[in-house]
């Protein structure tokens, strides 16, 4: 109320007699001189006094004790005092239900007056008065009005049902008030339409199963000739609405769209938006070789634009949703690159959600305008955006190859600012660019190097050391570099701690003579010293690793590591579908599904972009190339886990490659668990310990050394198809099984031979070996075991050899195997590594499987879900091969893939080509999707491959030419 | 939809607060006080969400206006809305202040209960909102009165009252262009375009129907290709064309007879309104160039010389000329020498501010400063911002003509060539900058 005062002193010093007067009592008493005043017989006095009481209420404070004395002063004819009163009486009506009842005979009263402005205004407020009671006598009046014969008292009736609704779901509906609304929507008044179409898509939402809207190709022209006519925020509760109606067929779309471009040319950014949601929706239904579909693509570009010259805060609403729309549909805005170029002063938040789109806009084909501005943003003032640009300079790098190099020396001109912030981002992004192409720009290690003191931040100390460590052999000082980190040790965030100790590990396998005392150093460091358990765990298994096995140790640490992704920050595609549906709206500003932000029931119905129909063509089979994006497959694909690729290579080291050096001799005090994998040790240790400590799995995933995750969240595979082992349905001849090989030669493993394949029968899959005793002495005890895989294969049971491998004799033995083992993300992906054992001692080697061994008996995916899915599948996940000099034609070949469990679910001749569509289904839930082109006459097949784990696709190639050709 | 509106003043106290939905409560309105108004860091987003509420906010001066809501809104429409209120405001009111909010609160939450029902916007055009919402009461209608008014608030015709006369029928049309560019130091255009706006203020009796034409290209395309046009209209009216990009129309134009025809007709708003909004990237007449030079000697001096040139026919005047270039932050004096207008160092605003008020087309002029630094170990170096301009130019740099204006009033006596027409073309800077 301190405003209030002044106010007060204003008047004192004769200001004019104006309202803000009533905000001035602040006075002792005061409740009980407005009571008299409301008492009063003047009706100035009274009106002013309601006045005060308004004014007081607007602050915050409590005036319910008046409320018998403010009701009174309802019946008037002055409309000015009633409206004040009705305020009143919204605000305290649910804390004074009894006397509310007092107001029902004027409101009654009210609803029968000659005028419409007063029978609206009395059926508008009844509606805001929550009270059980009052709305009881509200449906009489409601009932009436909603058939007023004034179009004004209808649309505000209409609105009224929505409130009632609100109050008393169960009344609205026995009371019938439903279908007068949705007649309403045949009203001849284009605001009632407006009005009933926002008060029944609100109820409906409440009802996510209702019929309640009941859109029909009848109705939805009815909401398009309204739309022309009604007021702008009519038309948004029109687009709105319509946004949420699936067409019938694509022709039925493109007439909706036709009807709704005229929209984007409204003033009102609102429309324009709802506008865009619509086509964006009901052109997922177009085919994409019509010619309306690429007018339409052009036609939503200079609206978008435009949108960016509107008042800021709309801007930035414009630009989180062009955020979607550009990457829903990259190809709309690919030439409007310059008009996101940030103007100086943007406010911020317009400025940052600019430079997203500019990344994500960014191309060979602008690269260098793109990267001019960015290093003009480099150099302004706030942080967060010179940082946002800094990092864009290498998200940049990374994206476009061509542009590195400029990147590259562009950052290296920001680190020579020296400003501490842009130094510390610039050498977070450098060390990605390492990443994404090595042995390419590390001649500016020394510059990064002299700037090492300046670094504050963790994110930028970890990327440092990981740098330095990784690059030791070109560091002349490494050693001493990484010496100074590790003086304050302890002080350090965790994950500078783990990078720290990673990158001495690497320098001491790079230089051991110099640094055994640092190496030591760091592993004391970590495993005694430190309560953290990701470092302490992390420290014991170097240390093991290294007293055990340094060659293993440098094959496991200095691993070549896989490629980084080029796109970060893409929503993940069916969040990305659902907020196509809510453009305009929250949930496109959060990036969010409203479930996320919306309590209770409301909006939480998840919508989904319609799936193209197909209507006329009379094709049989599915037309990829026009699929639309529909439901998903229903069980989402497991993925292998690429999490922690550290912790997977740590796990190699019981299988590595045999080694001539028998253990040296352990620096530690540790008992060193044995070198036999199958008495337990270090393998059943680490691997019972880190399979089942999530905490350690996530500790070594966060290390900044492990590539950014670009894969989803690692679900387990395997484990869905446990029963496939036993379903073995009945299976077609001539699954393909490759010809034995020689695994382990004799000379490795002291006179033990194996050679071997794999074969799935009957939906079993079967190792098969054959082992050859070519020493002199008889080998007993034979046992197998496998390291952890890409795909959780293990032995289903025990090696059985039961008699004893006299010298020069052969047998061969079929090992059944299980798709649940642990599982890790092998290079190359079917890769095994084999441990065998027998009395002699214990031999490794490792081998590759097909992986049509993993095809699984059930892979026929439903046509439906094969197109929604093939959409669905970002087209960055598409990987094409070519099959050379194979003369089958396409039912040969469809028939021979078939007996490895491949299904084709469609075929399609174009122009003497015919076209394949396959499915494959992995053990492990992943699906592999497959167009196979075949032409008559040419030996050369091509065929592209889509799967969510795009990494199986190499794999699944290969395994189509092997059955393809034998 | 929206759950409820406040309005505060520049300390966060509540002048105004309207809920309009049930699941909104009294702390909502503090909520945003403590999270918005009063927190600690510049909120950085014009939405907020708290505890699950969202707060969508826009500032007039020092008032604050928040719409608050716990549903899946339409944003777009939230902020729509809120300009919306500030220009109804500022119509019945004048300019949005604390002190007229609150001299004009009951006024205000007349206004909300009309234009918000439960949260969904209503018919919120001033022209029919004054008719009934007049704080005089509206006691004295005549039951025509009364269903004239409802009928045009809720009517096709929302913005126009039925019965306007005038005994001078007059029109009055600006071409407001507001020219934006960027130019990189090396005179290369980085973007440029211009958004202009058609501003109309009529004064005509009736229901009159308005058909309004430019050099729109699409148009005179066709009309070139329909063969209507002799040979030599066609050579000319072809390059005078322009390309507009994108253009946006008040709700009284018909967008599905521009959409089909590209023709822009309408009945129009009784007194001042806006038209069209458009955009053109084309071929625009930049009326300025910018060339800079900055030396820096030392560490603690820098010399700047600017040049301007005037790139319009030399019987134009450009109008209200500044030129503000900025200066580093340790910057202890400067001296400057022009050769034209007059130009000042401006402390407190780190520029050195450039004034002439006339210059013609086709000149240049120049101005050179010298600013002495003060030594600063600060590493950071300055970030040179760039530097812009302002003017006012008598043409539209789009390259936009008005053809015509035609009014058609069948039930009254007067005819199109009784109308007084008045055209005007006024280009200003919008952001005129050039990095240096």
């Amino acid at each position: 109320m301190e405003w209030a005062n002044q106010l007060c002193e204003n008047r004192q010093f004769g200001s004019k007699m104006t309202d803000s007067k009533y905000f001035t009592t602040t006075k002792k008493g005061e409740i009980f001189e407005l009571k008299a005043e409301l008492n009063s017989d003047k009706k100035e006095k009274k009106k002013e006094a309601v006045k005060k009481v308004i004014a007081s209420m607007t602050v915050g404070k409590d005036v319910s004790a008046l409320f018998p004395d403010v009701v009174n002063c309802m019946q008037t004819d002055n409309l000015e005092l009633k409206k004040l009163v009705y305020l009143y009486l919204m605000n305290y009506a649910k804390s004074q239900p009894d006397m509310a009842i007092m107001a029902v005979n004027t409101f009654v009263k009210d609803c029968e007056d000659p005028n419409p402005l007063i029978r609206a205004l009395a059926v508008r407020t009844m509606g805001c008065i929550r009270v059980d009671k009052i709305t009881e006598y509200l449906c009489e009046p409601l009932r009436k009005c909603l058939k007023d014969e004034d179009p004004y008292v209808r649309k505000t009736a209409a609105v009224c049902v929505a409130k009632l609704h609100d109050i008393n779901a169960q009344l609205v509906e026995d009371q019938g008030f439903l279908d007068t609304l949705k007649d309403l929507i045949s009203d001849s008044n284009p605001m009632v339409v407006a009005n009933a179409v926002a008060a029944l898509s609100e109820i409906a939402e409440s009802h996510p199963n209702s019929n309640l809207l009941d859109l029909n190709p009848q109705s939805i022209n009815k909401l398009l000739t309204a739309l022309n006519e009604c007021t702008e925020w009519g038309q948004i509760f029109i687009l709105d609405c319509l946004a949420n109606y699936t067409p019938r067929d694509d022709r039925e779309s493109q007439s909706i769209c036709e009807r709704v471009t005229p929209r984007l040319s409204h003033a009102n950014s609102a429309v324009v938006l709802s506008a865009v949601k619509v086509l964006m929706k009901f052109m997922e239904m177009l085919p994409k070789d019509l010619d309306y579909y690429g007018t339409l693509l052009k036609k939503l570009a200079p609206p978008l634009v435009t949108l960016l010259s509107a008042e800021p805060e709309l801007q930035y609403v414009a630009l989180r949703n062009i955020n979607l729309i550009v990457q829903k549909r990259p190809e709309i805005l690919k030439h409007e690159m310059k008009v996101f170029f940030v103007k100086y002063n943007d406010p911020i938040y317009v400025k940052l959600e600019k430079l997203d789109i500019m990344i994500r806009l960014a191309s060979q084909a602008n690269i260098a305008q793109v990267l001019a501005e960015l290093k003009e943003y480099a150099t302004e003032v706030d942080v967060d955006f010179v940082r946002k640009a800094v990092r864009a300079i290498g998200r940049c790098a990374i994206k476009v190859e061509q542009s590195a190099e400029r990147c590259v020396s562009t950052l290296l001109d920001l680190i020579q600012t020296k400003v501490n912030y842009v130094v510390q981002e610039a050498i977070v992004v450098i060390k990605d660019i390492f990443r994404k192409y090595p042995n390419k720009y590390e001649s500016v290690i020394a510059t990064l190097c002299e700037n090492l003191d300046s670094l504050d931040e963790p994110e930028a100390r970890a990327a440092m050391i990981w740098i330095v460590g990784e690059y030791a052999e070109r560091i002349d000082n490494a050693d001493e570099l990484l010496e100074s980190f590790l003086e304050g040790f302890h002080d350090e965030s965790t994950q500078v701690q783990l990078q720290l100790l990673t990158a001495i590990v690497k320098l001491f396998l790079k230089k051991p003579t110099e640094t055994q005392e640092l190496v030591q150093q760091v592993l004391s460091l970590a495993t005694q010293d430190s309560d953290n358990p990701d470092l302490r765990d992390r420290g014991y298994i170097y240390w093991r690793l290294l007293s055990t096995d340094p060659v293993a140790a440098k094959e496991v640490v200095l691993a070549e590591k896989p490629l980084i992704s080029e796109e970060t920050d893409l929503i993940e595609p069916t969040l990305l579908e659902e907020l196509i549906c809510h453009i305009g709206t929250l949930a496109s500003v959060y990036h969010k599904p409203p479930s996320a932000f919306v309590e209770g029931s409301r909006g939480v119905m998840h919508k989904r972009l319609p799936a193209r129909t197909g209507s006329g063509e009379g094709t049989e089979c599915p037309d990829v190339g026009n699929a639309a994006g529909g439901s998903a497959p229903e069980a989402a694909p497991s993925i292998i886990p690429s999490q922690g690729d550290l912790l997977g290579d740590l796990l190699n080291l019981d299988l590595a490659p045999p080694t001539t050096a028998g253990p040296t001799p352990s620096t530690s005090g540790m008992q060193m668990g044995g070198m036999d994998l199958l008495g337990g040790g270090l393998d059943s240790l680490l691997g019972g310990d880190i399979g089942g400590s999530p905490a350690m799995g996530a500790g070594f995933g966060a290390a900044p050394a492990v590539m950014p995750a670009s894969l989803n969240a690692p679900v387990g595979g395997g484990l869905g198809d446990l029963f496939d082992l036993g379903g073995g349905v009945g299976m077609p001849m001539g699954a393909y099984i490759p010809p034995k090989t020689v695994w382990l030669p004799a000379m490795k493993a002291k006179g033990l031979e194996i050679s071997g394949t794999f074969a799935r029968r009957a939906g079993v899959i079967q190792m098969e070996l054959v082992l050859t005793n070519k020493a002199m002495s008889v080998m007993t005890d034979f046992a197998i075991q496998f390291n952890r895989n890409s795909f959780g294969l293990a032995p289903a049971g025990p090696l059985q050899v039961l008699t004893p491998l006299g010298p020069n004799q052969t047998i061969e033995v079929s090992l059944p195997l299980s798709t649940v083992g642990p599982v890790m993300k092998m290079d190359p992906l079917n890769n095994l590594q084999v441990a065998v054992k027998n009395n002699i001692d214990v031999f490794y080697f490792s081998c590759q499987y097909p992986i049509s061994m993993l095809f699984v008996e059930d892979g026929k995916m439903e046509r439906q879900v094969f197109l929604a899915t093939w959409k669905d599948i970002p087209n960055d996940n598409e990987s094409q091969f070519q099959i050379q000099d194979c003369h089958l034609n396409s039912e040969a070949a469809s028939n021979k893939l078939q007996g490895s469990n491949i299904f084709t679910i469609a075929k399609r001749t174009v122009e003497g080509q015919d076209m394949l569509y396959m499915s494959i289904k992995l053990s492990n839930g992943i699906w592999v999707l497959a167009e196979l082109k075949v032409q008559a006459g040419n030996p050369n097949y091509t065929i592209s491959l889509k799967c969510r784990a795009p990494e199986v696709s190499q794999c699944v190639f290969q395994c189509y030419e092997a059955v393809l050709k034998n | 939809m929206i759950g409820g509106l406040f309005i505060y003043n520049h300390k966060g106290e509540v002048l105004i607060s309207r809920v309009y939905r049930d699941d909104i409560g009294r702390n909502a309105v503090d909520a945003f006080r403590v999270n918005v108004i009063h927190a600690r860091q510049q909120v950085r987003s014009p939405v907020t969400n708290i505890a699950r509420t969202s707060f969508f906010h826009v500032k007039r001066s020092n008032i604050w206006l928040a719409v608050v809501t716990k549903q899946n809104v339409n944003a777009a429409m939230v902020f729509e809305f809120l300009y919306k209120m500030c220009d109804v405001m500022a119509s019945y009111f004048g300019k949005i202040s604390e002190e007229n909010i609150k001299n004009n609160f009951v006024l205000i939450y007349e206004l909300l209960d009309e234009i918000l029902d439960f949260g969904y916007p209503q018919n919120s055009e001033t022209g029919s909102l004054k008719t009934f919402i007049t704080q005089q009461g509206i006691k004295g209608q005549t039951k025509e009165e009364q269903s004239q008014i409802t009928s045009q608030v809720t009517g096709q015709i929302g913005w126009r009252r039925e019965g306007i006369k005038y005994r001078r029928n007059e029109l009055f049309l600006d071409v407001l262009e507001s020219v934006n560019l960027l130019m990189s130091p090396q005179g290369q255009v980085l973007s440029a375009h211009v958004s202009g706006r058609v501003v109309m203020k009529s004064y005509l009796s009736g229901m009159p129907e308005c058909k309004f034409g430019m050099n729109d290209k699409i148009i005179i395309d066709k009309a070139g290709k329909g063969g209507v046009t002799n040979e030599a209209g066609k050579s000319t009216s072809g390059k005078q064309s322009i390309a507009i990009d994108d253009c946006t129309f008040n709700q009284c134009v018909r967008l599905s007879k521009f959409d089909s025809e590209r023709s822009i007709s309408f009945i129009p708003p009784d007194g001042e309104y806006e038209l069209m909004r458009y955009r053109t990237t084309k071929d625009i007449i930049l009326p300025f160039r910018v060339i800079p030079l900055v030396r820096e000697v030392g560490r603690t001096k820098l010399e700047v010389k600017v040049v301007i040139k005037s790139n319009f026919k030399p019987s134009l005047l450009a109008q209200k000329i500044e030129v503000r270039i900025p200066t580093p932050l340790n910057t202890s004096g400067v001296q400057v020498i022009c050769m034209k207008g007059k130009a000042k160092y401006k402390a407190s605003e780190n520029a050195i501010v450039w004034k002439i008020k006339r210059m013609a087309g086709m000149k240049e002029s120049q101005i050179s400063a010298e600013i002495e630094l003060l030594p600063t170990n600060d590493k950071k170096k300055w970030a040179r911002p760039p530097i812009s301009m302002n003017f006012e130019v008598p043409f539209a740099p789009s390259g936009l003509k008005v053809r015509y204006l035609k009014v058609f009033e069948s039930k009254l006596n007067y005819s199109d060539h009784d109308v007084i027409k008045w055209v005007r073309y006024i280009g200003r800077s919008g952001i005129y900058e050039t990095r240096c």
